[in-house]
């Protein structure tokens, strides 16, 4: 089920050392495992259990999700930018698929 | 002492009652330790202090599905001053655990926020690590018109 679809919004120019905010969204349902089909079952859990952005392979903020995040896990953080580069988005879902997005920013001036 | 027929009656529905409510309140006391337990666990034994960490979230929570929270920490985020990771639970949930947010020098400013589930109303809390180990603590008591935990 690769249905889940990132979406992150990042500024495309930055002034150096200026501190950013970033925004990412996912599509996925978040299911808790506390929930239960028609039947009384209880339907398993399968939630995205890891979040992380690197900016040019250093890691600038993550996250460890529990349950008790919301369907379609948003996040906002900040970011100083020390120069141009690339911010890469990745989440990681209890199947073991991985979602990853890039984003370029540059410096100016 | 001895009891006439309707005193027995009552004496029985009041122990089964009394049954009932204990059995119904053990899984919020054990989510409760299980939260302090787990704040404990993150802050390594210490006694968070109160201030610098703030916890933002509305007083009110209409849908318990998406409670918006977010969390900002008092530092300067520098190499050697920073905030490595601030822990959010939710004592009332079936499962305390929220979520952990870890930054870096580089995020500039120590600050997140997402949204999060509540069952029903109560209090999250926010426990703030920096580099140095020192541990802080916030929480606000949030109220919940519609749980959003299971169905």
């Amino acid at each position: 089920m690769a249905s889940a679809k990132p979406r992150v919004k990042v500024p495309k120019t930055a002034a150096k050392d200026e501190v950013i905010t970033i925004k990412t969204l996912i599509s996925h349902k978040m299911e808790s495992g506390q929930r239960k089909d028609k039947e009384g079952n209880i339907i398993p859990q399968k939630i995205i259990n890891k979040f992380s952005a690197e900016f040019n392979g250093t890691p600038v903020f993550e996250v460890d999700l529990e349950p008790a995040i919301s369907a379609n896990p948003y996040f906002e953080f900040s970011m100083k930018v020390p120069e141009s580069g690339k911010i890469t988005f990745t989440w990681v879902d209890d199947d073991g698929s991985t979602y990853t997005e890039e984003k370029s920013i540059e410096v100016t001036g | 002492m001895t009891f006439t027929r309707r005193e027995a009656f009552g004496l029985g529905a009041g122990a089964a009652v009394f049954l009932a409510t204990g059995l119904r309140l053990d899984p919020a006391v054990a989510a409760a330790e299980d939260a302090m337990k787990s704040v404990m666990d993150f802050a390594g034994g210490q006694e968070p202090a109160a201030g610098k960490v703030t916890l933002s979230a509305p007083e009110i929570a209409e849908n318990g599905n998406t409670v918006p929270i977010s969390v900002s920490v008092d530092s300067p985020m520098t190499a050697d001053d920073y905030v490595a990771s601030v822990m959010i639970v939710a004592a009332g949930n079936p499962r305390p655990g929220v979520a952990t947010f870890k930054f870096s020098p580089m995020s500039g400013v120590a600050e997140a926020s997402t949204r999060m589930r509540l069952a029903k109303t109560q209090k999250v809390i926010a426990v703030a690590k920096m580099n140095s180990g020192a541990v802080f603590m916030d929480s606000k008591e949030v109220k919940v018109t519609i749980g959003g935990c299971g169905g």
